[in-house]
């Protein structure tokens, strides 16, 4: 008896944390699929007032920001992970943690305005390699942890069958036990993208958005959080239904990165087994 | 029995963790081309002391040595001494299988000998299948070289480390507690390999089974509490120890 109210309760605590996710779907396909056209994706936004019209500008400006900074992020990431798995008890791993643990949870806005200080202010106009600046930031930390943490789970037995086998320190680590780590690494790091390529809040003061296409780094650029943002809080009825489409399409990319992950992750398994 | 000559030898050799010493000043000889067995109860000192004969120890932080380890008369402690060099001489397997996962069956064996000096193709698969072979367990793989090394049993991968670790031809082979984790069958076949393996290595075995140390070796070195308490041929040492620490613990009254 009480166990059944108890798989009840756990029930319904499963239902109240899933429900949110759905409805979120449900509303975006709902208000969004019916624009989600071709058009969509290869057409430039419409004068206001007329109809149709895509958001290519966004959905390159977005590839083009968050590729810039997992270019960035993801390898410097994973060498500080790389480090502070390795010298585990110095000084600067202990300082080198703490600082990425503090900047995961700073929230994103604050490093907006950081990026917005140091670079936009500085070179006196906005551009989407600030913006870049701003993610790779937020992804730092993100990747860090995850590959010192997948390290730290490498089985020190076989670190020392590799030295063993006369393999000098940066060759076991990097042949053994990164080697080893790395399908975990790579998801973490996918995840890590999703995460940024969602972010509204560093994007508006650093890349600001644009009605163009643009491939200029040095420049403004449109991305699809901003394009949500713009036009979900613009007066006309066309830009709304735009914000919808254009938000479904972000939980998509967001989507078929998560699966990407998984997918990886299924390969490493797939082979230990 | 000591006409071979000295392969490898310790003078007073400490070994410290931090302000803890796990061995104190053990002096002992290993004669070539035979098997030594170090027994002793868990925390003895035994596996401490396997691990400094290939510098191994020195990779835990904060462990140092004092005394001398001379492998063919030379101390392998000395500033000369590569430690990289000295363990492609002196190889190691462990308690617990320890293949690479993300390597083939094939690369696994390869892995040592791509390290060091170049090796030509032809050559390495030519050492691949000589080490599996003298591993015995190359029927067993043959047709499965690409494959994940994962994919062995438990006493399959203690032989696959076993070939991998004789492939770069070390001098000596320590094997520590390599049978621990296998089934009686797995643990029988390592221990027929030994009286293979020992015409060409110098193998030095720590083992918690008395059995397998009055089985496989040549000579004893009994441990306890990190002092090396006795040491002497093997059936002297079962039949007529001279310490009676070594007499109760090879009698069962206590470890």
């Amino acid at each position: 008896m009480v166990s059944r109210v108890m798989v009840g309760v756990m029930v319904a605590a499963v239902v109240v944390a899933v429900l949110p996710l759905i409805l979120i779907l449900g509303s975006l396909i709902v208000r969004g699929a019916s624009a989600l056209t071709l058009d969509f994706f290869t057409k430039l936004p419409a004068p206001v007032g007329q109809p149709g019209g895509g958001v290519r500008h966004a959905i390159v400006g977005t590839l083009m920001i968050v590729g810039t900074a997992a270019l960035a992020g993801v390898p410097f990431g994973i060498a500080a992970g790389v480090y502070c798995s390795e010298f585990k008890g110095s000084r600067l791993a202990t300082i080198t943690r703490f600082v990425a643990d503090v900047l995961n949870g700073t929230p994103s806005i604050v490093v907006g305005v950081f990026a917005w200080t140091s670079i936009v202010a500085t070179q006196k106009h906005f551009s989407a390699l600030a913006g870049s600046a701003a993610l790779a930031i937020l992804m730092l930390p993100m990747v860090m942890r995850t590959t010192e943490e997948l390290l730290n789970l490498v089985p020190i037995s076989l670190r020392e069958a590799a030295l063993a086998l006369g393999y000098s320190r940066w060759r076991t680590t990097l042949t053994i036990v990164l080697r080893t780590a790395l399908p975990g690494i790579v998801t973490g790091s996918l995840l890590a993208v999703a995460r940024i390529s969602g972010e509204t809040a560093p994007l508006l003061f650093t890349a600001l958005g644009s009605q163009y296409l643009s491939y200029n780094i040095d420049q403004p650029m449109a991305a699809l959080p901003l394009v949500v943002f713009t036009y979900a809080t613009g007066p006309f009825e066309e830009w709304h239904q735009l914000a919808w489409t254009a938000a479904l399409v972000l939980i998509i990319v967001v989507l078929v990165l998560s699966i990407i992950a998984r997918i990886v992750t299924r390969q490493r398994f797939g082979r230990n087994v | 029995m000591s006409d071979a000559p000295i392969r490898l030898r310790t003078e007073k050799l400490s070994a410290m963790y931090g302000k803890f010493s796990a061995i104190n000043a053990v002096s002992l000889e290993f004669p070539a081309n035979r098997v030594h067995a170090l027994i002793g109860p868990s925390g003895c000192g035994k596996s401490t002391f396997l691990r400094t004969l290939n510098r191994l120890h020195e990779m835990t932080p904060h462990a140092w040595i004092t005394g001398k380890v001379l492998l063919d008369g030379h101390d392998i402690y000395q500033r000369d001494v590569s430690p990289i060099q000295l363990r492609r001489r002196v190889g190691m397997v462990f308690q617990k299988p320890t293949p690479f996962p993300t390597m083939s069956i094939f690369d696994n064996v390869a892995s040592g000998l791509r390290i060091g000096r170049r090796v030509g193709k032809q050559e390495v698969a030519e050492i691949v299948e000589r080490s599996l072979q003298r591993a015995s367990l190359w029927d067993e793989v043959k047709d499965r070289l690409s494959t994940s090394a994962t994919g062995l049993s438990g006493g399959q991968q203690q032989r696959l480390c076993l070939a991998r670790t004789i492939a770069p031809e070390p001098e000596v082979i320590l094997l520590d507690e390599p049978t621990a984790s296998l089934d009686p069958q797995g643990t029988q076949r390592i221990e027929e390999l030994m009286f293979e393996l020992k015409e060409e290595f110098t193998i030095v075995i720590v083992t918690h089974n008395m059995q397998q140390a009055a089985r496989v070796s040549d000579t004893t070195s009994f441990f306890y509490l990190g002092n090396m308490v006795e040491h002497g041929p093997t059936p002297a040492m079962f039949t007529r120890p001279q310490d009676p620490q070594t007499e109760a613990y090879i009698t069962g009254r206590f470890g």
